[in-house]
Protein backbone atom coordinates (compact mmCIF):
# COMPACT_ATOMS: atom_id res chain seq x y z
CA UNK A 1 0.00 0.00 0.00
CA UNK A 2 1.63 3.44 -1.38
CA UNK A 3 1.11 6.34 1.57
CA UNK A 4 -0.67 9.19 0.52
CA UNK A 5 1.40 11.64 2.72
CA UNK A 6 5.04 10.36 1.29
CA UNK A 7 6.01 10.02 -1.99
CA UNK A 8 8.72 7.42 -2.67
CA UNK A 9 10.82 7.79 -6.31
CA UNK A 10 13.39 5.41 -7.25
CA UNK A 11 16.47 6.10 -9.85
CA UNK A 12 17.50 2.81 -11.47
CA UNK A 13 20.07 4.54 -13.98
CA UNK A 14 22.12 7.11 -13.72
CA UNK A 15 23.59 7.11 -17.23
CA UNK A 16 22.56 5.28 -20.72
CA UNK A 17 24.81 2.44 -20.31
CA UNK A 18 23.96 2.10 -16.46
CA UNK A 19 23.22 -1.85 -15.34
CA UNK A 20 19.59 -3.18 -16.34
CA UNK A 21 18.57 -4.98 -13.44
CA UNK A 22 18.85 -2.69 -10.25
CA UNK A 23 15.96 -0.92 -11.06
CA UNK A 24 14.03 -4.46 -11.73
CA UNK A 25 14.94 -4.36 -7.80
CA UNK A 26 13.75 -1.59 -7.17
CA UNK A 27 10.22 -2.02 -9.08
CA UNK A 28 9.96 -5.42 -7.35
CA UNK A 29 10.91 -4.24 -4.41
CA UNK A 30 10.44 -0.76 -3.23
CA UNK A 31 6.78 -0.13 -4.16
CA UNK A 32 7.70 2.96 -5.95
CA UNK A 33 5.13 5.71 -7.01
CA UNK A 34 7.63 6.85 -9.50
CA UNK A 35 10.86 5.52 -11.53
CA UNK A 36 13.03 7.93 -12.93
CA UNK A 37 15.80 6.65 -15.56
CA UNK A 38 18.14 9.49 -16.31
CA UNK A 39 19.76 8.22 -19.04
CA UNK A 40 21.02 11.32 -21.19
CA UNK A 41 24.87 12.88 -20.98
CA UNK A 42 25.33 15.87 -22.78
CA UNK A 43 27.06 14.68 -26.04
CA UNK A 44 24.14 11.93 -26.03
CA UNK A 45 21.90 13.64 -27.23
CA UNK A 46 24.28 14.77 -30.40
CA UNK A 47 24.81 11.46 -30.71
CA UNK A 48 21.30 10.67 -31.50
CA UNK A 49 20.74 13.14 -33.27
CA UNK A 50 23.04 11.51 -35.86
CA UNK A 51 21.19 8.54 -35.86
CA UNK A 52 17.68 10.75 -36.49
CA UNK A 53 18.94 12.14 -39.26
CA UNK A 54 20.28 8.78 -41.29
CA UNK A 55 16.48 7.25 -39.55
CA UNK A 56 13.46 9.30 -38.52
CA UNK A 57 12.46 6.32 -36.76
CA UNK A 58 15.54 6.07 -34.21
CA UNK A 59 17.41 9.11 -32.61
CA UNK A 60 16.15 7.35 -28.80
CA UNK A 61 18.14 6.04 -26.66
CA UNK A 62 19.60 2.58 -27.44
CA UNK A 63 18.62 0.29 -24.73
CA UNK A 64 14.96 2.03 -24.68
CA UNK A 65 13.69 -1.49 -26.20
CA UNK A 66 15.55 -3.74 -23.39
CA UNK A 67 15.13 -1.60 -20.62
CA UNK A 68 11.22 -1.69 -21.58
CA UNK A 69 10.62 -5.48 -22.38
CA UNK A 70 11.91 -5.81 -18.47
CA UNK A 71 10.38 -3.20 -17.09
CA UNK A 72 7.12 -2.59 -18.34
CA UNK A 73 5.49 -5.46 -16.49
CA UNK A 74 6.76 -4.48 -13.39
CA UNK A 75 5.82 -1.25 -13.49
CA UNK A 76 1.97 -2.04 -14.90
CA UNK A 77 2.03 -4.36 -11.84
CA UNK A 78 2.78 -1.85 -8.84
CA UNK A 79 1.12 0.54 -10.57
CA UNK A 80 4.43 2.97 -10.89
CA UNK A 81 4.90 5.68 -13.19
CA UNK A 82 8.04 6.08 -15.05
CA UNK A 83 9.91 9.28 -15.90
CA UNK A 84 12.87 9.01 -18.12
CA UNK A 85 14.63 11.38 -20.74
CA UNK A 86 15.69 7.84 -22.94
CA UNK A 87 13.74 9.85 -25.95
CA UNK A 88 16.91 11.64 -26.63
CA UNK A 89 16.56 13.74 -30.07
CA UNK A 90 13.51 11.17 -30.73
CA UNK A 91 11.26 11.06 -27.59
CA UNK A 92 8.15 10.71 -29.72
CA UNK A 93 9.54 7.95 -31.32
CA UNK A 94 10.36 6.73 -28.25
CA UNK A 95 7.23 6.25 -27.19
CA UNK A 96 5.75 4.82 -29.98
CA UNK A 97 8.23 2.47 -29.27
CA UNK A 98 7.21 1.76 -26.08
CA UNK A 99 3.53 1.82 -27.27
CA UNK A 100 4.51 -1.42 -29.79
CA UNK A 101 6.10 -3.36 -26.95
CA UNK A 102 3.78 -2.56 -24.30
CA UNK A 103 0.85 -3.66 -27.43
CA UNK A 104 3.45 -7.01 -27.66
CA UNK A 105 3.13 -7.80 -24.13
CA UNK A 106 -0.55 -7.11 -23.96
CA UNK A 107 -0.28 -4.38 -21.58
CA UNK A 108 -2.20 -1.21 -21.59
CA UNK A 109 -0.76 2.20 -21.05
CA UNK A 110 -0.62 5.29 -21.41
CA UNK A 111 2.61 7.02 -22.91
CA UNK A 112 3.35 10.89 -22.85
CA UNK A 113 5.80 12.07 -25.10
CA UNK A 114 7.68 15.73 -23.96
CA UNK A 115 9.13 17.84 -26.75
CA UNK A 116 10.22 21.12 -27.21
CA UNK A 117 13.88 21.30 -25.93
CA UNK A 118 14.81 20.60 -29.91
CA UNK A 119 15.57 24.45 -30.67
CA UNK A 120 18.26 24.08 -33.90
CA UNK A 121 16.07 26.10 -36.42
CA UNK A 122 15.58 28.95 -33.14
CA UNK A 123 18.98 28.74 -32.45
CA UNK A 124 21.18 32.09 -33.72
CA UNK A 125 23.92 31.14 -35.18
CA UNK A 126 26.20 33.94 -34.57
CA UNK A 127 25.20 33.35 -31.09
CA UNK A 128 28.41 33.85 -28.98
CA UNK A 129 29.55 30.40 -27.51
CA UNK A 130 29.88 30.45 -23.45
CA UNK A 131 33.03 28.29 -24.13
CA UNK A 132 34.80 29.16 -26.35
CA UNK A 133 33.86 33.46 -26.24
CA UNK A 134 33.23 32.85 -30.03
CA UNK A 135 30.25 32.75 -32.83
CA UNK A 136 28.49 28.91 -32.38
CA UNK A 137 29.28 28.20 -36.58
CA UNK A 138 33.03 28.99 -35.59
CA UNK A 139 33.05 25.75 -33.74
CA UNK A 140 32.43 23.46 -37.01
CA UNK A 141 29.41 22.37 -39.07
CA UNK A 142 26.39 22.26 -35.84
CA UNK A 143 24.24 19.05 -35.98
CA UNK A 144 22.09 19.99 -32.87
CA UNK A 145 21.20 21.94 -30.19
CA UNK A 146 18.81 21.34 -27.27
CA UNK A 147 17.54 23.40 -24.28
CA UNK A 148 17.55 22.19 -20.97
CA UNK A 149 13.76 21.97 -20.15
CA UNK A 150 12.35 22.25 -16.40
CA UNK A 151 9.85 20.71 -14.32
CA UNK A 152 7.30 23.03 -15.30
CA UNK A 153 7.24 20.93 -19.59
CA UNK A 154 6.92 17.56 -17.38
CA UNK A 155 3.94 19.29 -15.66
CA UNK A 156 1.24 18.84 -18.14
CA UNK A 157 2.62 15.22 -18.77
CA UNK A 158 1.91 13.99 -15.11
CA UNK A 159 -1.63 15.55 -15.25
CA UNK A 160 -2.77 13.88 -18.13
CA UNK A 161 -2.75 10.60 -16.27
CA UNK A 162 0.19 9.48 -18.31
CA UNK A 163 1.93 5.46 -17.08
CA UNK A 164 5.23 6.46 -18.70
CA UNK A 165 6.53 10.09 -19.39
CA UNK A 166 9.65 10.35 -22.10
CA UNK A 167 11.48 12.97 -22.70
CA UNK A 168 14.90 14.67 -24.90
CA UNK A 169 16.79 17.20 -22.84
CA UNK A 170 15.44 17.84 -19.39
CA UNK A 171 17.61 19.33 -16.32
CA UNK A 172 18.36 15.99 -14.46
CA UNK A 173 17.24 17.10 -10.86
CA UNK A 174 14.05 18.96 -13.04
CA UNK A 175 12.96 14.76 -13.60
CA UNK A 176 12.62 14.25 -10.00
CA UNK A 177 11.14 17.94 -9.04
CA UNK A 178 8.05 17.77 -11.10
CA UNK A 179 6.44 14.61 -10.02
CA UNK A 180 6.85 16.03 -6.10
CA UNK A 181 5.57 19.43 -7.59
CA UNK A 182 2.87 17.28 -9.32
CA UNK A 183 2.07 15.06 -6.22
CA UNK A 184 1.94 18.15 -3.31
CA UNK A 185 0.43 20.95 -5.39
CA UNK A 186 4.23 22.70 -4.87
CA UNK A 187 3.90 26.36 -6.45
CA UNK A 188 7.17 26.70 -9.10
CA UNK A 189 7.76 30.32 -7.63
CA UNK A 190 8.34 28.30 -3.94
CA UNK A 191 11.67 29.35 -4.34
CA UNK A 192 12.78 27.49 -1.49
CA UNK A 193 11.01 24.57 -1.81
CA UNK A 194 12.27 24.30 -5.35
CA UNK A 195 15.37 24.32 -4.15
CA UNK A 196 15.35 21.50 -1.95
CA UNK A 197 13.30 19.46 -4.53
CA UNK A 198 16.43 20.17 -7.10
CA UNK A 199 18.67 19.27 -4.14
CA UNK A 200 16.74 15.63 -3.96
CA UNK A 201 17.09 15.33 -7.54
CA UNK A 202 20.41 15.93 -7.30
CA UNK A 203 22.05 13.49 -5.05
CA UNK A 204 19.24 10.85 -6.66
CA UNK A 205 20.03 11.73 -10.52
CA UNK A 206 23.49 9.55 -10.95
CA UNK A 207 21.78 6.22 -9.15
CA UNK A 208 24.41 4.17 -7.65
CA UNK A 209 26.82 7.13 -7.36
CA UNK A 210 24.86 7.47 -3.78
CA UNK A 211 24.82 3.92 -2.77
CA UNK A 212 27.97 3.15 -2.84
CA UNK A 213 29.21 3.05 -6.42
CA UNK A 214 32.02 5.36 -7.60
CA UNK A 215 32.80 5.57 -4.05
CA UNK A 216 34.54 2.38 -2.69
CA UNK A 217 38.22 2.02 -1.86
CA UNK A 218 39.35 -0.83 -0.49
CA UNK A 219 41.47 0.58 2.56
CA UNK A 220 39.67 3.97 3.26
CA UNK A 221 35.82 3.01 1.58
CA UNK A 222 34.62 -0.55 2.00
CA UNK A 223 31.97 -1.46 -0.01
CA UNK A 224 29.84 -4.49 0.61
CA UNK A 225 28.04 -6.72 -2.27
CA UNK A 226 29.22 -3.74 -5.15
CA UNK A 227 28.65 -6.79 -7.63
CA UNK A 228 24.47 -6.41 -6.39
CA UNK A 229 24.66 -2.86 -6.10
CA UNK A 230 20.96 -1.41 -5.00
CA UNK A 231 20.02 1.68 -6.62
CA UNK A 232 18.56 4.70 -4.53
CA UNK A 233 15.31 5.34 -3.81
CA UNK A 234 13.52 8.44 -1.65
CA UNK A 235 10.79 9.06 0.43
CA UNK A 236 9.84 12.44 -0.04
CA UNK A 237 7.43 14.83 2.91
CA UNK A 238 4.98 17.52 1.90
CA UNK A 239 7.09 19.54 3.17
CA UNK A 240 10.48 18.58 1.79
CA UNK A 241 12.40 16.47 3.85
CA UNK A 242 13.68 13.69 2.41
CA UNK A 243 14.86 10.40 3.37
CA UNK A 244 17.03 8.19 1.20
CA UNK A 245 17.70 4.67 1.18
CA UNK A 246 17.59 1.37 -0.95
CA UNK A 247 16.14 -1.98 -1.04
CA UNK A 248 17.56 -4.14 2.33
CA UNK A 249 19.66 -6.94 0.83
CA UNK A 250 21.21 -5.06 -2.17
CA UNK A 251 24.71 -4.39 -2.36
CA UNK A 252 26.12 -1.02 -1.57
CA UNK A 253 25.97 1.77 1.13
CA UNK A 254 24.18 4.99 2.24
CA UNK A 255 26.38 7.28 4.46
CA UNK A 256 27.08 10.65 5.40
CA UNK A 257 30.23 9.93 3.28
CA UNK A 258 28.32 8.84 -0.21
CA UNK A 259 25.92 11.41 0.43
CA UNK A 260 28.21 14.30 0.49
CA UNK A 261 30.44 12.96 -2.29
CA UNK A 262 27.56 13.38 -4.43
CA UNK A 263 26.04 16.47 -3.02
CA UNK A 264 29.22 17.89 -4.34
CA UNK A 265 29.36 15.87 -7.82
CA UNK A 266 29.56 18.26 -10.66
CA UNK A 267 29.08 21.48 -8.55
CA UNK A 268 30.62 24.70 -9.87
CA UNK A 269 29.23 26.93 -7.40
CA UNK A 270 27.14 25.58 -3.95
CA UNK A 271 25.62 28.90 -3.65
CA UNK A 272 24.29 28.68 -6.94
CA UNK A 273 23.61 26.17 -8.49
CA UNK A 274 21.16 26.84 -11.92
CA UNK A 275 18.61 24.26 -12.96
CA UNK A 276 15.79 25.94 -15.33
CA UNK A 277 13.43 25.93 -11.84
CA UNK A 278 15.89 27.51 -9.22
CA UNK A 279 18.99 28.80 -8.48
CA UNK A 280 19.29 26.05 -5.88
CA UNK A 281 21.82 26.89 -2.95
CA UNK A 282 23.41 23.59 -1.50
CA UNK A 283 25.22 25.73 1.36
CA UNK A 284 22.16 25.48 4.04
CA UNK A 285 21.80 21.56 3.30
CA UNK A 286 21.50 18.89 6.14
CA UNK A 287 22.37 15.66 5.80
CA UNK A 288 22.02 13.13 8.80
CA UNK A 289 22.30 9.34 9.29
CA UNK A 290 19.06 8.29 10.26
CA UNK A 291 19.31 4.83 10.71
CA UNK A 292 21.66 1.96 8.70
CA UNK A 293 21.84 2.93 4.67
CA UNK A 294 19.26 6.02 5.03
CA UNK A 295 20.53 9.59 4.79
CA UNK A 296 17.73 12.46 5.71
CA UNK A 297 18.72 15.50 3.73
CA UNK A 298 16.84 18.64 4.38
CA UNK A 299 17.45 22.57 4.09
CA UNK A 300 18.29 22.82 0.22
CA UNK A 301 17.29 26.39 -0.74
CA UNK A 302 16.66 28.49 -3.55
CA UNK A 303 16.29 32.12 -4.74
CA UNK A 304 14.51 32.94 -8.15
CA UNK A 305 14.55 30.64 -11.88
CA UNK A 306 17.21 32.04 -14.14
CA UNK A 307 15.78 34.29 -17.35
CA UNK A 308 17.71 31.80 -19.76
CA UNK A 309 17.92 28.16 -20.06
CA UNK A 310 20.97 26.72 -21.37
CA UNK A 311 21.09 24.99 -24.58
CA UNK A 312 23.70 22.53 -25.55
CA UNK A 313 25.48 22.48 -29.37
CA UNK A 314 26.74 19.91 -30.52
CA UNK A 315 29.23 20.33 -33.61
CA UNK A 316 31.42 18.21 -35.36
CA UNK A 317 34.73 18.16 -34.19
CA UNK A 318 36.84 15.74 -36.56
CA UNK A 319 38.37 12.69 -35.78
CA UNK A 320 40.89 11.06 -33.19
CA UNK A 321 42.96 9.23 -34.44
CA UNK A 322 44.24 6.59 -31.12
CA UNK A 323 47.11 3.88 -31.14
CA UNK A 324 48.84 1.45 -27.86
CA UNK A 325 51.62 -1.00 -27.36
CA UNK A 326 52.47 -2.42 -24.01
CA UNK A 327 56.34 -3.07 -23.00
CA UNK A 328 56.67 -4.67 -19.89
CA UNK A 329 59.62 -6.10 -18.00
CA UNK A 330 63.70 -4.77 -18.04
CA UNK A 331 63.78 -1.30 -19.31
CA UNK A 332 59.85 -1.64 -20.03
CA UNK A 333 59.50 2.57 -19.60
CA UNK A 334 62.88 2.96 -21.84
CA UNK A 335 61.42 1.16 -24.62
CA UNK A 336 58.23 2.61 -24.42
CA UNK A 337 59.70 6.01 -24.14
CA UNK A 338 62.24 4.65 -27.24
CA UNK A 339 58.78 4.16 -29.00
CA UNK A 340 57.03 7.16 -28.18
CA UNK A 341 60.25 9.37 -29.76
CA UNK A 342 59.86 7.24 -32.44
CA UNK A 343 56.27 7.91 -33.43
CA UNK A 344 56.86 11.62 -32.40
CA UNK A 345 59.68 12.36 -35.00
CA UNK A 346 57.16 10.52 -37.55
CA UNK A 347 54.40 11.89 -36.94
CA UNK A 348 54.20 15.27 -35.15
CA UNK A 349 54.49 17.42 -38.54
CA UNK A 350 51.33 16.09 -39.58
CA UNK A 351 49.55 16.14 -36.69
CA UNK A 352 50.21 19.28 -34.36
CA UNK A 353 48.00 18.36 -31.72
CA UNK A 354 49.11 14.76 -30.31
CA UNK A 355 49.40 13.61 -27.25
CA UNK A 356 51.72 10.97 -26.03
CA UNK A 357 50.93 9.31 -23.16
CA UNK A 358 52.30 6.24 -20.51
CA UNK A 359 49.47 4.06 -19.24
CA UNK A 360 50.56 2.83 -15.89
CA UNK A 361 53.19 5.83 -15.29
CA UNK A 362 51.58 9.39 -16.15
CA UNK A 363 48.83 8.86 -18.92
CA UNK A 364 45.82 9.24 -16.30
CA UNK A 365 46.97 11.92 -13.80
CA UNK A 366 48.81 13.83 -16.76
CA UNK A 367 51.83 14.24 -14.26
CA UNK A 368 52.74 12.34 -11.09
CA UNK A 369 53.29 13.09 -7.83
CA UNK A 370 56.47 12.62 -5.73
CA UNK A 371 59.06 9.59 -6.30
CA UNK A 372 57.60 6.95 -8.69
CA UNK A 373 59.15 3.63 -9.38
CA UNK A 374 59.80 3.01 -12.76
CA UNK A 375 56.42 0.25 -13.52
CA UNK A 376 57.01 -3.27 -14.32
CA UNK A 377 54.73 -2.67 -17.55
CA UNK A 378 54.02 0.46 -19.17
CA UNK A 379 51.45 0.68 -22.25
CA UNK A 380 52.10 3.95 -24.92
CA UNK A 381 49.43 5.11 -25.78
CA UNK A 382 49.09 8.27 -28.90
CA UNK A 383 46.19 10.30 -29.32
CA UNK A 384 45.92 12.58 -31.87
CA UNK A 385 43.28 14.93 -33.95
CA UNK A 386 42.63 14.67 -37.60
CA UNK A 387 39.84 17.00 -40.14
CA UNK A 388 39.05 13.62 -41.43
CA UNK A 389 38.81 9.68 -40.80
CA UNK A 390 41.21 8.74 -43.43
CA UNK A 391 44.02 10.72 -41.62
CA UNK A 392 43.02 9.51 -38.27
CA UNK A 393 43.79 6.03 -39.17
CA UNK A 394 47.54 7.12 -39.30
CA UNK A 395 47.85 7.24 -36.01
CA UNK A 396 46.85 3.47 -35.01
CA UNK A 397 48.72 2.36 -38.28
CA UNK A 398 52.37 3.73 -36.88
CA UNK A 399 51.64 2.33 -33.79
CA UNK A 400 51.28 -0.97 -35.00
CA UNK A 401 54.18 -0.90 -37.36
CA UNK A 402 56.17 -0.72 -34.25
CA UNK A 403 55.78 -4.40 -34.13
CA UNK A 404 58.39 -4.66 -36.92
CA UNK A 405 60.04 -1.35 -36.87
CA UNK A 406 60.24 -0.04 -33.13
CA UNK A 407 61.77 -1.27 -30.05
CA UNK A 408 61.82 -4.76 -28.74
CA UNK A 409 59.28 -6.89 -26.97
CA UNK A 410 55.87 -4.56 -28.08
CA UNK A 411 52.90 -6.17 -27.70
CA UNK A 412 49.10 -6.16 -27.43
CA UNK A 413 48.88 -3.53 -30.58
CA UNK A 414 45.25 -1.58 -30.50
CA UNK A 415 44.15 0.97 -32.86
CA UNK A 416 41.36 3.04 -33.11
CA UNK A 417 39.56 5.96 -34.85
CA UNK A 418 36.36 7.80 -33.32
CA UNK A 419 34.31 11.13 -34.92
CA UNK A 420 34.62 13.70 -32.20
CA UNK A 421 31.17 15.68 -31.42
CA UNK A 422 32.18 18.97 -29.40
CA UNK A 423 29.82 20.70 -27.46
CA UNK A 424 29.26 24.23 -26.60
CA UNK A 425 26.41 26.06 -25.11
CA UNK A 426 24.98 29.12 -25.36
CA UNK A 427 21.72 30.72 -23.13
CA UNK A 428 18.45 31.54 -24.57
CA UNK A 429 14.96 33.63 -23.46
CA UNK A 430 13.25 30.75 -21.51
CA UNK A 431 9.91 32.65 -23.06
CA UNK A 432 11.17 31.48 -27.00
CA UNK A 433 10.75 28.05 -25.46
CA UNK A 434 7.26 26.29 -25.83
CA UNK A 435 7.39 22.48 -24.81
CA UNK A 436 4.58 20.67 -25.43
CA UNK A 437 3.02 16.87 -24.74
CA UNK A 438 1.68 14.57 -26.87
CA UNK A 439 -0.41 11.40 -25.83
CA UNK A 440 0.12 7.70 -27.25
CA UNK A 441 -1.57 4.80 -26.25
CA UNK A 442 -1.87 0.70 -26.50
CA UNK B 1 55.96 14.07 9.98
CA UNK B 2 53.79 15.11 6.38
CA UNK B 3 50.69 13.18 5.49
CA UNK B 4 48.49 12.72 2.46
CA UNK B 5 45.46 13.88 2.07
CA UNK B 6 44.16 10.28 0.89
CA UNK B 7 44.50 9.25 4.74
CA UNK B 8 42.51 12.32 6.34
CA UNK B 9 39.94 12.85 3.30
CA UNK B 10 37.68 11.03 0.65
CA UNK B 11 36.83 12.95 -2.86
CA UNK B 12 34.92 12.84 -5.72
CA UNK B 13 35.77 14.80 -9.43
CA UNK B 14 33.05 16.42 -11.51
CA UNK B 15 33.05 17.69 -14.66
CA UNK B 16 31.70 20.66 -16.38
CA UNK B 17 33.09 21.44 -19.57
CA UNK B 18 36.92 22.53 -19.31
CA UNK B 19 35.92 22.76 -15.95
CA UNK B 20 36.78 19.75 -12.69
CA UNK B 21 35.06 19.86 -9.68
CA UNK B 22 36.78 18.21 -6.82
CA UNK B 23 35.00 17.70 -3.46
CA UNK B 24 37.61 17.04 -0.34
CA UNK B 25 36.00 15.59 2.63
CA UNK B 26 37.40 14.71 5.63
CA UNK B 27 36.86 11.26 7.47
CA UNK B 28 36.26 12.62 10.39
CA UNK B 29 34.25 16.30 10.87
CA UNK B 30 36.03 17.45 13.42
CA UNK B 31 38.97 18.04 10.99
CA UNK B 32 37.42 19.89 8.43
CA UNK B 33 38.75 23.02 10.51
CA UNK B 34 42.03 22.13 10.09
CA UNK B 35 41.65 21.15 6.43
CA UNK B 36 40.05 24.73 5.55
CA UNK B 37 43.71 26.48 7.35
CA UNK B 38 45.80 24.12 5.88
CA UNK B 39 43.96 23.41 2.22
CA UNK B 40 44.50 26.48 0.31
CA UNK B 41 43.07 27.18 -2.85
CA UNK B 42 46.17 28.33 -3.31
CA UNK B 43 47.98 25.57 -2.71
CA UNK B 44 45.52 22.93 -4.12
CA UNK B 45 46.39 25.21 -7.73
CA UNK B 46 50.23 25.26 -6.96
CA UNK B 47 50.12 21.01 -6.38
CA UNK B 48 47.99 20.46 -9.36
CA UNK B 49 50.26 22.67 -11.36
CA UNK B 50 50.82 20.38 -14.30
CA UNK B 51 46.84 19.53 -14.78
CA UNK B 52 44.83 22.86 -13.83
CA UNK B 53 45.89 25.55 -16.25
CA UNK B 54 43.09 27.76 -14.81
CA UNK B 55 41.87 29.78 -11.51
CA UNK B 56 40.89 27.81 -8.37
CA UNK B 57 38.43 28.63 -6.05
CA UNK B 58 37.76 26.79 -2.79
CA UNK B 59 34.11 26.94 -1.67
CA UNK B 60 33.67 26.43 2.27
CA UNK B 61 30.92 23.82 3.38
CA UNK B 62 30.31 23.76 7.10
CA UNK B 63 27.17 22.65 7.12
CA UNK B 64 28.83 19.57 5.37
CA UNK B 65 32.14 19.95 6.83
CA UNK B 66 33.25 19.88 3.66
CA UNK B 67 35.51 21.43 0.57
CA UNK B 68 34.87 22.30 -2.50
CA UNK B 69 37.72 22.96 -5.20
CA UNK B 70 36.19 24.35 -8.75
CA UNK B 71 39.50 24.00 -11.50
CA UNK B 72 38.98 25.93 -14.10
CA UNK B 73 41.18 25.16 -17.74
CA UNK B 74 41.85 21.62 -15.73
CA UNK B 75 40.75 18.91 -18.62
CA UNK B 76 42.28 19.71 -21.94
CA UNK B 77 38.85 21.52 -23.52
CA UNK B 78 36.65 19.30 -21.84
CA UNK B 79 34.83 16.02 -22.24
CA UNK B 80 33.93 15.83 -26.10
CA UNK B 81 37.07 16.93 -27.64
CA UNK B 82 40.26 16.38 -25.30
CA UNK B 83 42.71 13.86 -26.60
CA UNK B 84 43.29 13.07 -22.74
CA UNK B 85 42.65 9.38 -21.80
CA UNK B 86 40.57 9.73 -19.30
CA UNK B 87 38.49 12.94 -20.88
CA UNK B 88 35.97 13.88 -17.93
CA UNK B 89 38.38 13.94 -15.17
CA UNK B 90 37.46 11.44 -13.12
CA UNK B 91 40.89 10.16 -11.79
CA UNK B 92 41.75 13.53 -10.77
CA UNK B 93 40.00 13.45 -7.46
CA UNK B 94 42.73 11.19 -6.19
CA UNK B 95 45.28 13.26 -7.65
CA UNK B 96 43.97 15.96 -4.80
CA UNK B 97 44.40 13.63 -2.42
CA UNK B 98 48.25 12.93 -3.47
CA UNK B 99 49.13 16.46 -1.56
CA UNK B 100 51.00 15.70 1.67
CA UNK B 101 50.25 17.96 4.90
CA UNK B 102 52.00 18.58 7.92
CA UNK B 103 50.10 16.18 10.42
CA UNK B 104 49.62 17.60 13.53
Amino acid sequence: MKQSNILRIGCGAGFSGDRIEPAVVLLEKANLDYLVLECLAERTIALAQKRKVQDASRGYDPLLEKRMRLYLPLLKKNDTKLITNMGAANPIAAADKVIEIASELGIKIKVAAVTGDDVFDKINKEAIALETDEPLYKSGELISANAYLGADALLPALQSGADIIITGRVADPSLFVAPMVHQFGWDLNDYNLIGQATVIGHLMECAGQVTGGYFADPVKKQVQGMAQLGHPFVDIQANGDAMISKVEETGGVINLATAKEQLLYEVTNPYEYFTPDVIADFTKVQLQEIAKNCVLAKGGTGKTKPATLKVSVGYKAGFIGEGEISYAGANAFARAQLAGEILYERLHDDFPEMRIDYVGFNAIHRTTFGNVAAPYEVRLRVAAKASDAATAVRIGEEVEALYTNGPAGGGGARKYVNEVIGIVSVLIDRNSIQSSVTIHKS
Amino acid sequence: MKVKLYNIAHSRAGDKGNTSTLSLIPYNEKDYEWLCSIVTAERVKVHLKDIVEGQVTRYELPNIASLLFVCKLALLTGVTTSLASDTHGKALSYALLEMEIEDF
